[in-house]
């Protein structure tokens, strides 16, 4: 079994997010990296679905060389083996067009990327891929299992939730709830360090949209306080001033 | 040259979002021409009814390949209508089913996507969209530079706007769909209740709870204000609560009217997901609760004397 598992590079959740170059790019300076949290429940379930099988599993990164040392934390929760293409992530079709390319002809049983990267929240590459292999594409699931050709899916979709099944080859994306994220141990951490992280050139691609500006959103006015004894005024309130009852 | 919006239906009627999604529509085709047509899988009740909206023609798409969802057919249904009709803007929901189908209408029609779309474009010069980013921290504007564009807006992101006119509607069998890859074993919904991502108004509660068996009081406020209910992440990571109710950088950003945080200290990574909410109010017992800041409204106090007398007060107001 070969299994490939997309994976983003994000600012720590605690980051504080600003801006440089009048708005126009992220300001990186003393932010911590870290492996997108959806994509570590990917790389978990896609681990406790091939080991016991004898399988293979590849993580593949997108990005510039600043993100090996989350590339080795991949491999440290036991990742096979890793390929980074080397270019800049600049938006999910491009992202989704170099994951594609270069696992067109690798014979993947399946594909996992996460729910969606929690810096540009495109939630795209899992359905971009799927029809750029032309392959099923099953967005945030909650449940995966494999038997033989076939994998039974739960995934959340508007108001509810469903169980599907299809054959592989199949892209997916994880959400919460798919599993634990696994915390690597000492024995990953020190197997990472030999474990061949292959870096390779960009195929062609467009990118079809370009970040013009940033903004951080409106700050609020001050809060207004209401005593604890008075439920009424803070409902008189949200009827008659704010307007939203 | 068209604007197209995929027309989501629940139970053979149309969402809210649709309703937003086909307002959005018309907006773009003020600006940039062309008429509006709405594309519905299957018929519903309601057809007409959105031409009130600004769709020019409603489309209903039938086939027995479309009998369960699939987004790979959905996807090539859609996509094959955008391009026999012209369709340069095309709108969905960004919703789950709108996004899961979102990626793949642009592979197909070679498009430009913008998901987390939460406004109107600017076409003053090119085609330029806000998305939410960096999970409800941050917006950024962007340019879009192909021909054909696909954006998914945000649901409670447009307001829906009535333009008195109605909308011619045909059925239309598109040809040469893959057959569904998936199968859907069983499906659960969550009946009566509001989906999250769609409700107008929130009630949210946190750790000051102190445990699942208060959740009738979070309940009980929520139905009479005709609210979802949400929580934060420890709240279903202990499973007081399921996991689709987390609200916050690593679970749902929702952004509804009004935001009730009940006993939520409002860490950074929950205000992530709900900051964008038009109103908040925070009920927090300790006045010092960093969740304060980003209110419009407060009540310091503690929940078990509070949301009682607020619940209270709510039902006299409702029925008077
Ligand atoms: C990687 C990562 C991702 C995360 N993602 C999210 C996320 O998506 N969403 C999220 O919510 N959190 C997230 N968190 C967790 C976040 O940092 C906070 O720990 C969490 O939001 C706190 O939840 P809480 O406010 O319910 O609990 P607490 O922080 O314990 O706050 C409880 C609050 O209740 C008040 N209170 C207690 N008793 C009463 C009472 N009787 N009456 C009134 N008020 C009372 C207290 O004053 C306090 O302010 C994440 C953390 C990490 C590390
Ligand atoms: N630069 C990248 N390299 C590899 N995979 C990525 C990259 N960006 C996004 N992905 C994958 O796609 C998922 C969704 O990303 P997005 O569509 O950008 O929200 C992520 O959870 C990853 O699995």
């Amino acid at each position: 079994m070969k299994v490939l598992v997309c994976m983003s590079v994000v600012p720590d959740t605690t980051t504080k997010i600003t801006f440089t170059n009048n708005d126009t790019s992220f300001n990186a300076q003393g932010v911590q990296f870290i492996m997108n949290p959806y994509d570590e429940l990917a790389l978990t379930k896609a681990l406790d679905i091939a080991e016991p099988a004898g399988g293979t599993v590849t993580i593949l990164h997108v990005g510039p060389a600043d993100a090996e040392p989350v590339i080795r934390k991949a491999l440290s929760m036991g990742a096979t083996d890793a390929v980074r293409i080397n270019a800049v992530p600049s938006d999910s079709q491009f992202v989704a067009a170099q994951i594609a390319a270069y696992a067109k002809d690798k014979g993947f049983d399946f594909i996992l990327t996460g729910r969606e990267s929690i810096d540009y929240n495109g939630g795209a590459v899992c359905g971009l891929l799927g029809a750029m292999l032309n392959i099923p594409s099953i967005s945030v699931i909650t449940q995966l299992s494999v038997s033989g050709q076939t994998a039974t899916i739960k995934r959340d979709i508007d108001g509810g939730r469903e169980t599907v099944s299809c054959s592989l080859p199949f892209v997916a994306s994880a959400q919460k709830e798919l599993c634990e994220p696994r915390i690597p141990n000492m024995r990953g951490i020190m197997a990472a360090r030999t474990k061949p992280l292959q870096v390779t050139d960009p195929a062609s691609g467009t990118t079809h949209v370009n970040y013009v500006r940033f903004e951080l959103p409106q700050p609020k006015q001050g809060v207004k306080m209401i005593s604890a004894d008075n439920p009424e005024e803070l409902l008189h309130l949200l009827r008659n001033e704010a307007k939203v009852i | 040259m068209s604007v197209i919006v995929f027309a989501e239906t629940r139970d053979q009627q149309y969402k809210k979002s649709t309703l937003e999604a086909v307002s959005y529509g018309k907006e773009v085709a003020l600006k940039t021409g062309g008429k509006v047509i709405a594309v519905s899988i299957g018929g519903a009740s309601d057809a007409a009814s959105l031409g009130t909206y600004g769709a020019d023609e409603v489309l209903t798409l039938h086939g027995t390949e479309f009998t369960t969802f699939s987004p790979e057919v959905y996807a090539a249904g859609f996509a094959e209508v955008c391009k026999t009709h012209g369709g340069k803007t095309i709108i969905i929901s960004n919703t789950y089913s709108g996004k899961s189908i979102a990626g793949r209408v642009a592979v197909l029609l070679q498009a430009a996507l913008a998901t987390n779309v939460v406004d109107y474009p600017d076409t003053t010069s090119g085609f330029r969209v806000k998305r939410g980013v960096f999970s409800g921290k941050a917006f950024a504007y962007v340019e879009m530079q192909s021909d054909i564009k696909v954006i998914a807006v945000t649901p409670n992101s447009v307001e829906i706007k009535t333009y008195g006119a109605s909308g011619s509607v045909s059925a239309h069998q598109p040809a040469g769909l893959p057959a569904p890859a998936t199968r859907i074993e069983d499906t659960q919904t969550i009946s009566g209740k509001i989906p999250l991502t769609e409700a107008e108004v929130v009630v949210s509660a946190g750790r000051g709870l102190k445990g699942p068996e208060n959740w009738n009081m979070v309940e009980e406020l929520a139905a009479v204000l005709g609210a979802a209910t949400a929580c934060s992440k420890p709240v279903s990571d202990m499973h007081w609560r399921p996991h689709s109710e987390h609200v916050g950088q690593t679970g749902i950003t929702i952004k509804p009217n009004l935001y009730i945080a009940i006993g939520i200290s409002g860490a950074i990574q929950h205000l992530a997901g709900v900051s964008s909410s038009k109103v908040i109010v925070v009920i927090n017992k300790d006045a010092e609760a960093p969740f304060f800041k980003a209110a419009d409204y407060g009540i310091v106090g503690d929940v078990f004397d509070v949301l009682p007398k607020l619940i209270q007060a709510a039902k006299a107001s409702a029925a008077s």
